[in-house]
């Protein structure tokens, strides 16, 4: 395969491997946007990268940061700046990231399902939504110019099982959402923090495309919650994980149309609506169905 | 003192042991392993209670088991008086259940070997060719029971064989396994889920 010439997809940074994947004694290779690459981590700590060439050789090298604990690399010049999320330096919250996950399908599609309140009760059904209470209220979608970003607001959904702290309490409650696509490949919520009133969890979902219909996913977040174990934590956005990957992954056709999902969009759909005019108004093909004639 | 199951809620074997416990209404305490990202299995502390560095564990008391059939033998040796879970006095029915346990602790693994998570972690890649064979040969096991009129791998009633084959057979469709090709397994997978008390896990819905 050879790399995208969509320059707005080349110009991301994306995670490629958690910084701990990362060992003195031996290289970790993968793949981004259909370009091998290799990380490797040197005598004084340092983790560089490198393209690889068909051969295995290593060619030109690729910048590397570490935020959120997680690695970013990018493989455009100027790449569009990684978001500020201030949860990620609030003494009083837990990083945890859950590992990274196998999704065969597009980027586009993950990021449109974890915008989509309406799948709670079917997928996620009595932990992120109840059957008898499916109903999405009104919320609000931004347009914010400063950061180019699309917000979703005031998000409202009646769950079950809102997180691990909430499991104790044996009843449902009301959640509250905010939403922010951070670029084309990755998005973040606030949800409402058990026993933190007005303070919100913050959960990312960053993409690394394999290629166009092949995506790891990571997961880093920055919790308010000193009940629940780690361990716990992590189980609890897995297990939720896992359910959406079935559903993503029998999504036909693999690659996103560009037209609404449906022909009488819901008011689930006002977030994918905005998502899928900002992928085009920002020139992203990658991922995205080819739209005949244009 | 009870009966503890170390546990990771996405691991099939786990799952199998889940299974049993819930059929049988055991209480029993989980013990969360961070199976990954954290790699706690391999990490000394487990290592001490399993060498192999995999789960399940279970305890009971002073018992300690690994291996998610010798667990299920275990369990329903021990806890279901009918022996309708482990039918251990017909020599013929018994072993052909210790038969399957086999084949679910070998070969219907690579139907499944979870996909779940990223090459760097501990799971195998699944190899997709055996893995159709495995079900292929489990497929024809269930045609010829249902041809006599049975519903489950071995005998009249479901036992241990079904509950260890369940997990990988169930996730291999999620791993990309078309489950066309198998109306028998299918039939099979469906009397399984209208089983009082049957659980699912994360990859595996409730209905199919
Ligand atoms: N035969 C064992 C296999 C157990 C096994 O493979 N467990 C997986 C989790 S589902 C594991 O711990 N893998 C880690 C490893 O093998 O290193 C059983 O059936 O319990
Ligand atoms: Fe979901």
């Amino acid at each position: 395969m050879t790399v995208t010439s969509d320059m707005t997809t080349l110009r991301q940074w994306y995670p490629v491997a958690y910084p701990n994947q990362i060992r003195p004694e031996s290289t970790y290779d993968t793949t981004l946007l259909d370009q091998r690459i290799r990380l490797s981590r040197d005598d004084h700590s340092q983790i560089t990268a490198h393209r690889l060439a068909d051969d295995n050789s290593e060619m030109a090298t690729i910048p590397i940061v570490q935020r959120f604990d997680t690695l970013f690399s990018t493989l455009g010049d100027s790449p569009r700046p990684l978001p500020q999320i201030a949860e990620f330096s609030e003494d009083d919250r837990r990083i945890i990231h859950c590992g990274s996950f196998r999704v065969r399908t597009s980027p586009c599609r993950i990021v449109e399902n974890f915008l989509d309140m309406a799948h709670f009760c079917f997928v996620h059904t009595d932990v992120l939504g109840s059957i008898d209470r499916p109903e999405v209220l009104s919320y609000k979608t931004e347009y914010h110019p400063e950061t180019d970003e699309i917000w979703a607001v005031d998000c409202q959904f009646f769950q079950p099982t809102a997180s691990k702290s909430a499991a104790a309490s044996g009843q449902g409650l009301m959640a509250h959402y905010s939403y922010r696509i951070l670029s084309p490949f990755s998005v973040m919520l606030y949800k409402s923090a058990m026993n933190f009133a007005g303070r919100f969890d913050a959960i990312c979902l960053f993409i690394q495309p394999l290629s166009e219909t092949d995506c790891l996913c990571y997961m880093p977040m920055a919790i308010l919650d000193n009940v629940s174990t780690k361990t716990d934590i992590i189980d609890f956005q897995q297990s939720i994980f896992v359910q959406d990957g079935i559903i993503l992954e029998n999504q036909r056709p693999k690659l996103m149309p560009l037209t609404p999902r449906s022909e009488t969009p819901t008011r689930a759909d006002l977030s994918s609506i905005a998502y899928r005019r900002w992928l085009k108004s920002s020139g992203v093909r990658f991922g995205l169905q080819s739209v005949e004639g244009s | 003192m009870g009966l503890k199951l170390y546990n990771y809620g996405l691991s099939g074997n786990c799952y199998k042991v889940r299974l049993l416990l819930g059929f049988l209404k055991l209480d029993y305490e989980i013990v969360p392993v961070d199976f990954y990202p954290g790699l706690e299995h391999k990490q000394p502390d487990f290592l001490d209670i399993n060498p192999l560095g995999q789960l399940p564990i279970l305890e009971d008391g002073r018992v300690r088991l690994r291996d998610s059939q010798a667990i299920l033998s275990y369990i329903a040796k021990k806890y279901d008086p009918s022996a309708s879970w482990l039918p251990d006095r017909d020599a013929t029915k018994f072993s052909q259940i210790m038969m399957w346990l086999a084949f679910a602790g070998n070969n219907l693994v690579a139907a499944a070997a979870d996909r779940l998570v990223d090459s760097s972690a501990t799971f195998s890649a699944p190899e997709i060719d055996k893995g159709r064979q495995a079900l292929t040969i489990l497929d024809d096991q269930l045609a010829e029971r249902s041809m006599m009129g049975h519903s489950w791998i071995v005998g009249e009633t479901p036992t241990i064989a079904d509950i260890a084959c369940f997990p990988d057979a169930a996730l291999s469709n999620y791993v990309g396994i078309d489950h066309e090709a198998f109306p028998h397994l299918r039939n099979w997978m469906r009397d399984f889920r209208r089983l009082p008390n049957f659980l699912t896990m994360p990859g595996i819905p409730e209905f199919a």
